[in-house]
């Protein structure tokens, strides 16, 4: 049996339902940061898969540029949690709800 | 052999995805951190079968080396204690736990009912030199802008970082 196209595809929306029920799920915001990573994975992998099976280099380009962006995001993203961390004292969702209504 | 290649990493990086969300043994962020460089080393091996040998290397070099280098980083420095069990709301679980299979159930029967893909004989090779040349020729202004970009990111850490945020 042959690897095609779709069994890529398979892997990729399973990490991502992962990702999701992370981002749901946990409760620190650190995990929730992490299974964002993962989504971000596996539009990386549909994105080389496509990329692949299509003959088209464009899709690859397309991941290193989504690299650096992840890369630059959990940079600021990071900063920002030690920022809230040092006001708060917390790094739990639950304890974060100022604007809550 | 190619085909036990992905079977073998394809579920090691399901596997090791599953623990980064959902550790029966641990909630310690380490643990996910840890179980998170797994996922993303066995992406690149994916990514090695799908021969785009630059991008497994960027993959191990970037991901799994700087940012959750990174992301390790501010672990140990918020000292965080593992998460403490409150009380979990039932439906809450629930309703996410079925938002997420239903989005998983929805994605693999459209994917199963494409065409797309399928004989076509794949000769792509992502190498160095092919990619190279595509993003310093046809991409070059996004390449630049992204430049731009990290330098922005660069600003907006260090003055989130100061010590007085006002």
């Amino acid at each position: 049996m042959n690897v095609g196209l779709e069994h890529y595809l398979v892997v990729s929306a399973l990490l991502f339902a992962l990702g999701l029920l992370g981002v749901i799920v946990r409760r620190n915001l650190l995990v929730i940061y992490m299974s964002l990573e993962l989504m971000l994975n596996a539009a990386n992998l549909a994105l080389v898969a496509f990329s692949r099976f299509n003959h088209n280099l464009d899709g690859q380009v397309m991941v290193f540029f989504i690299i650096t962006v992840a890369a630059a995001e959990v940079a600021v993203g990071l900063a920002l949690i030690v920022a809230l961390y040092r006001k708060r004292e917390t790094a739990h969702v639950e304890d974060l709800t100022t604007m809550k209504f | 052999m190619q085909t036990v290649f992905f079977y073998v990493f394809a579920a090691l990086t399901v596997l090791c995805a599953l623990m980064v969300v959902a550790n029966p043994f641990s909630r310690n962020p380490v643990t996910s951190a840890m179980f998170l460089v797994l996922t993303i080393v066995s992406l690149a091996g994916l990514f090695v079968q799908l021969h785009a040998f630059f991008l497994a290397a960027v993959q191990v070099l970037v991901y799994a080396g700087a940012v959750m280098v990174l992301f390790l980083f501010v672990i140990m420095l918020l000292d965080l204690k593992e998460e403490e069990r409150r009380k979990v709301r039932k439906f809450a679980v629930i309703a996410g736990g079925l938002a997420v299979a239903i989005i998983a159930v929805l994605f693999c029967t459209a994917i199963g009912q494409t065409t797309a893909g399928i004989g076509v004989q794949p000769i792509l090779e992502g190498g160095t030199a092919a990619l190279g040349e595509l993003l310093f020729k046809h991409y070059l202004l996004p390449f630049e802008i992204l430049s731009v970009l990290l330098l922005v990111a660069m600003v907006g850490v260090i003055l989130l970082s100061k010590k007085d945020l006002k």
